[in-house]
């Protein structure tokens, strides 16, 4: 897979390259505790038929930036800056009536658990034909020959016959192929996809990561992908977007960022994860925990568990800057990061 | 269960000598033979009486040997039995057949008595679970060492101080309740707790999957240290290939409730020799992308395991399936030159051939004979 250097990666890109584009988006859930700063100023671009990954570890504020442009915040949770731009149009604002127009033809998501997020009670075949008939205004019958069509096109065989069983007569890789059939089911523009190989085993994880990425060729549907995995990124996205304190610390075409990262984070992240092609010696791990998004610390968020930190991380919060290549850092000092992974791969 | 039961010195606050409670014969620490578990499934009331009960043969005839002081892996997919494989080892659930030997010492399938029961202990998935929330963890390790009379009553506090230390806990830890902790310190808290009895055999269950990458490393070096340090032998149960590559000196892998190919690590990546290993470390996402367009690596879903399939159970799956596959079911056998490395497969793949599977990463290793 080619990554689509330069597109994939700026945030100020027009209208008709970018399908979805986020501009400095805030969302803050308030607690007893305190209000927590859970997105803090995230942009963010989908080009147009692109898969883009959002990469970072639990807390770190990616489902609640995925929530955010679906409209499903929990009540506590409320977007307090920023756009969303869905095709020129900003959902920010809309009212609900006006989201249910937009989410399924135009948007639509993909859970990490499909059991729960599909209906138990309810054919799954009724479950696919359920968009087309109240988005498109298909008949009944319209609608369950649509539901078979997808059901071939996601691969689940004898779909006719599997189009009356329930959710619990299929195999997880299986109720995930039907939550994809559902997402495609109005042939949106953009698919939000949340960790939805997570729950799987490696060989349907394969499966299911090879029909995404034909999916996206036949239709041209754009993804924005949430996962913690760094590897399916890899396999998947041409662009990606590390995050990390409800913060993108850095983002760029897939190979480049992971061949040589230029934030401390994201090398922590590479280094961390044993690798299937290579073993090392021991792992190293990021030390430290994960910032508090009620009083993260001053200055950049990561100056706590970086290797790097000078003085002036800790006086100032970075902005995100342009880098050659349209890649883009929080880094003060990003320069560093480049030197060990160059020693390592000089070790090789 | 007869036979005295063996005395039970005070083995001393050191925790820095080697584990062992083990009778001092040389052979594997652990031998399992022709292990069996099933779990009936519910059918209707008549069916029960006719004894037309259906079993789910989650193990179906396991044949395991684990040295000392080895790590050794159990890979494979959810519905492989490997859970339950780990758990009739560690005496969780009865046995159907089959016996388990450890240090020469049969093991009770069920219920074991207390002696046999420190001798394997575990660590369990989530941390969040398997750790008793109304108590500290102190309390939880005092609990433990008075029940097992691990040491002497005067030394059960510095006992516990000592395991917090060894998994890279603070002492004042021990005042604290599993709540009070993140998730990577909850499974220091879970590792300490089966390292109290000294185990000769340390069974974990997929300890790093539940956390995040960067506190996975911690968990993962602890257990590299520990093993290093005390000698543990260590069956580590994972889906994760590459966590199970840095960790593990032998890998077996499970399909449908058997073992389908055993082989020290390195010569299991480099040249595996069942379809279905070369099919699971190809599906495996790398970092440098392969060709998407290509088929999957393994087609289908697994079989349930209600109606294995007969013959060999991966021929329903086998892109190199025969005729002779679907009749004989196929024994654990050891490659030509190679004793170490067995598969269950008819018609096993070649040494450098890894031409039935895309696997992009291999050819690396190919270069270097990793047999030792």
């Amino acid at each position: 897979m080619i990554g689509s250097a330069g597109s994939g990666s700026a945030v100020e890109g027009t209208a008709a390259a970018n399908v979805l584009e986020v501009r400095d988006l805030r969302v803050e859930i308030s607690t007893r505790r305190g209000v927590v700063h859970a997105v803090d100023g995230v942009s963010l671009a989908v080009p147009r038929g692109d898969a883009v990954g959002l990469v970072g570890e639990s807390g770190s504020g990616k489902s609640m930036t995925l929530k955010a442009i679906l409209g499903v915040l929990p009540p506590e949770a409320k977007v307090t800056s920023g756009q969303i731009m869905l095709d020129g149009v900003d959902l920010v604002p809309l009212p609900t009536s006006a989201l249910n127009r937009i989410r399924g033809p135009k948007l639509s998501m993909i859970f990490q658990e499909p059991m729960s997020a599909l209906n138990p009670v309810m054919r799954v075949g009724w479950q696919i034909a359920e968009g087309p008939r109240v988005h498109l205004g298909y008949s009944r019958s319209k609608a369950a020959e649509r539901a078979v069509e997808l059901m071939r096109r996601v691969g689940i065989p004898d779909a006719e016959r599997r189009f009356r069983a329930y959710p619990h007569e299929f195999s997880g890789g299986m109720r995930q192929r039907v939550m994809i059939a559902i997402a495609l089911s109005c042939d949106p523009e953009v698919i939000l996809c949340d960790e939805p190989t997570t729950a799987l085993d490696v060989t349907i994880q394969d499966q299911i990561l090879r029909l995404l990425h034909r999916l996206c060729k036949e239709s041209g549907v754009s993804l924005l992908f949430v996962t913690h995995d760094l590897p399916v990124v890899a396999q998947l996205c041409q662009s990606v977007a590390v995050m990390y304190g409800g913060q993108i610390v850095e983002q760029g075409a897939v190979q480049q960022v992971f061949a040589q990262p230029c934030h401390p984070y994201t090398l922590g992240l590479l280094r961390s994860a044993p690798d299937v092609e290579q073993v090392r010696a021991s792992l190293v791990p990021i030390p430290g925990s994960p910032p508090s998004l009620i009083s993260p610390p001053e200055g950049c968020r990561f100056h706590p568990r970086c290797g790097f930190a000078e003085l002036d991380c800790t006086e100032q919060m970075p902005e995100l800057r342009l880098l050659p290549a349209g890649r883009s850092t929080r880094c003060l000092h990003y320069e560093r990061c480049l030197e060990p992974l160059t020693a390592e791969g000089a070790a090789r | 269960m007869t036979g005295p039961e063996p005395s039970m010195p005070p083995e001393g606050v050191a925790l820095a000598g080697p584990v062992s409670n083990d009778d001092a014969d040389t052979g594997p620490l652990l031998v399992a033979t022709g292990l069996k578990v099933g779990f009936p499934i519910g059918g209707s009331i008549a069916a029960r009486l006719r004894h037309e009960q259906r079993v789910l043969r989650a193990v179906d005839g396991v044949d395991l040997e684990i040295e000392r002081g080895e790590a050794l892996a159990l890979v494979g997919e959810s519905g492989s039995g490997k859970s339950t494989l780990a758990r009739a080892l560690t005496g969780l659930v009865p046995l159907d057949a089959g016996e388990v030997k450890l240090g020469g010492r049969v093991l009770k399938g069920g219920r074991r008595s207390r002696a046999d029961q420190r001798r394997v202990q575990m660590v369990f998935q989530d941390p969040y679970s398997s750790l008793n929330p109304r108590l500290t963890v102190g309390g939880m390790l005092h609990e433990l060492l008075r029940v097992h009379h691990v040491v002497p009553r005067s030394e059960v506090d510095s006992y516990s101080r000592e395991l917090v230390r060894l998994v890279g806990l603070d002492p004042d830890s021990l005042q604290a309740y599993p709540r009070q902790f993140s998730g990577g310190q909850r499974q220091r808290v879970a590792i300490a707790r089966a390292l109290a009895l000294s185990p000769g055999l340390l069974v974990a269950d997929e300890p790093v999957s539940a956390l995040d990458v960067s506190v996975q490393a911690t968990i993962l070096n602890l257990l590299q240290d520990l093993q290093a340090s005390l000698g543990l032998t260590l069956l580590l149960i994972s889906h994760n290939l590459a966590v199970v590559r840095h960790l593990c000196d032998r890998v077996a892998v499970m399909y449908l409730g058997r073992i389908i190919e055993v082989a020290p690590t390195e010569e299991l990546y480099a040249s595996p020799r069942h379809p279905y290993t070369a099919g699971l470390l190809a599906a495996i996402p790398r970092m440098t992308p392969s060709d998407e367009d290509e088929p999957p690596a393994v087609e289908g879903d697994p079989p349930s395991p209600l109606r294995i399939p007969a013959g060999c159970r991966f021929r329903t799956r086998c892109p190199i399936a025969r005729d002779r596959c679907e009749h004989e079911d196929p024994e654990l056998t050891a490659a030509p030159g190679r004793p170490a490395h067995l598969a269950a497969c008819h018609f096993p793949l070649e040494r450098a051939a890894s031409a039935t599977a895309p696997v992009g990463a291999t050819t690396k290793e190919q270069t270097s004979p990793s047999q030792s």
